[in-house]
């Protein structure tokens, strides 16, 4: 207990210390300054990346549940005796590093893979065209590295229904939308909201996928913020967008949860 | 209904789960096939088969050094963090005392806050205390993170438990330290060990918070990342894909062992 206050609380607190902190006298020294007007220069300076974090995040959040869902509810469903294994899949392409599946799909998409070649020769895409360094290539790279994120909470939730729930719908003359709409769908809701929180919180805060996926233009908050730490060492700037940050998560996950649990009530 | 599109409607959701699945595997199976990669330079474009890689798997520069680190923080973290994480859970999990909320809110603050702002504000305190980066302040870093996952796995497991057995070595004359050594870790010891896994596998893949307070030291995953700009040697697939075996292998090993159990008990 006592470590998590100190190597969690505390970086906070000195976090949130550094940020009103201006530049001393000598490279790398700071004066504590109490200047909230580092809160505002960060922003300004970063708030396409900010704004493209959140968009980013938001949309492979929503890629995440369309794939995951019915992965999840197959799994849940429709996998008899090979439900354990299938599990077990879902997790598995996540024992190999992270970096390197990035990377696997960089060299998938990128230039020299089949893919653009395939792409070209069909000239869906032109001979100029490519799909690396792209939004497209960042947003599909941060949907496919946090899946099984939203996959398991999902099947969590959908695993917990009681399938006579379901027979009874169908009884009381639902159809199979119907039933889905107005049975399943609603009892995995908390799924949904631990699976795309999940999924969100990580994929905003990400650097790797923009950097190995996209180009300059693609930059998310993550990348201005490590490169604001460990390229220009300008630690004011970077705490007070990290804070910044955390503080548009905090906000954003406090308003989600409050609005979905109303829904589920009402 | 025409008995194609009948039959199309019913397999529906298997033929999706089938393409989800296949999306999931596609880079895993490229890591594999590309380690086998008579690479050269750049592993960018196949160019024959070959063990080279395989026998060889500390043929490039620094990669067995950083593969060495994770594995060494991996491990350290691990043992540490599951340590004071069961503390943890057990007392969350049995007792009521002051602060059980705040508690329980400050472990899960770390799950719900981007790694980049833990990463940096963990710099921060270092820089500010002189305390250089390297290795043990990312042992420090992934200890952080790993013990909410293990409490709340823990905790899990704990709650899980049937209340009656524990009464029912008490009523056997077991004391309470009798009963735990004998009733309630073993029926624990489970889940702290798949809590174990977790714990290693995520201070092993881990790249945000290692690269913000890693120093001069090189871990595998920034080993992979520093080299992916100028063409990832064919011996970082090679243990890629070691990893990705050796991970399935226990959890096999571990459903089997658990599946034996249940038919013999």
């Amino acid at each position: 207990m006592v470590w998590l206050a100190i190597f969690f609380l505390a970086p906070i607190v000195k976090l949130v210390s550094t940020s009103t902190q201006t530049q001393g006298v000598n490279i790398g020294e700071y004066v504590q300054s109490y200047r909230f007007a580092n809160f505002l220069d960060a922003f300004t300076s970063a708030a396409p990346q900010f704004f493209r974090s959140f968009v980013y995040a938001g949309l492979a959040t929503l890629f995440a549940l369309i794939i995951a869902y019915p992965l999840a509810y197959a799994i849940a469903f429709k996998s008899g005796k090979w439900k354990n294994t299938l599990l077990v899949l879902v997790v598995a392409p996540f024992f190999t590093s992270f970096l390197l599946r990035t990377i696997a799909w960089e060299q998938i998409l990128g230039e020299q893979g089949l893919v653009i070649k395939t792409l070209r020769l069909l000239h869906i895409l032109g001979p100029t065209g490519h799909l690396t360094a792209t939004p497209f290539a960042v947003v599909a790279g941060l949907t496919y590295n946090f899946l099984p994120f939203m996959t398991l909470p999902l099947y969590a939730s959908l695993d917990r229904i009681d399938p006579r729930t379901l027979e009874a719908s169908g009884d009381l003359y639902a159809n199979g939308f119907t039933t889905f709409r107005k049975v399943t769908f609603p009892l995995s809701l908390p799924g949904v909201v631990a699976g795309t929180l999940l999924t969100f919180i990580p994929a905003a805060g990400d650097y790797v996928n923009a950097e190995l996926l996209g180009n300059p233009r693609t930059r998310m908050i993550g990348n201005v913020i490590e490169a604001r730490y460990l390229r220009i060492v300008d630690y004011p700037g970077a705490a007070a967008l990290s804070f910044i940050l955390m503080a548009t998560i905090l906000i954003l996950v406090l308003v989600y949860i409050r609005k979905m649990g109303t829904d589920e009530v009402v | 209904m025409t008995k194609a599109s009948r039959w199309l409607s019913k397999n529906l959701i298997r033929i999706y789960a089938v393409l989800g699945f296949t999306y999931l595997f596609i880079p895993v199976i490229y890591t594999i096939v590309f380690s086998f990669n008579d690479s050269g330079k750049s592993n960018l474009v196949w160019r024959g088969f070959t063990f080279k890689n395989w026998t060889n798997p500390c043929g490039a520069a620094d990669v067995c050094n950083a593969l060495g680190n994770s594995l060494k923080i991996g491990f350290l973290s691990t043992l540490i963090a599951t340590i004071l994480g069961t503390l943890i859970a057990f007392a969350i999990g049995r007792y009521a005392f002051k602060g059980h909320g705040l508690v329980n809110s400050l472990i899960f603050l770390p799950m719900a806050t981007p790694e980049i702002v833990m990463g940096s504000s963990l710099l921060t305190m270092f820089v500010s205390f002189g305390i250089n980066p390297g290795f043990w302040t990312i042992v420090i870093a992934h200890i952080m993170f790993c013990i909410s996952f293990i409490v709340v796995a823990v905790k899990a497991r704990i709650a899980s438990l049937d209340p009656r057995l524990e009464q029912a070595a008490m009523d056997l004359y077991a004391d309470e330290r009798e009963t735990f050594r004998k009733i309630t870790f073993p029926l624990v010891a489970p889940g702290i060990a798949g809590a174990a896994l977790l714990a290693f596998s995520l201070s092993f893949d881990d790249f945000i918070i290692t690269n913000f307070n890693s120093g001069s030291v090189n871990t595998f995953p920034k080993f992979v990342y520093i080299s992916a700009q100028r063409g990832l040697p064919a011996q970082a697939n090679v243990i890629g894909a070691t990893m990705f075996i050796v991970a399935i292998a226990l959890v096999l090993t571990a459903q089997f062992v658990g599946n034996r159990r249940k038919t013999t008990a």
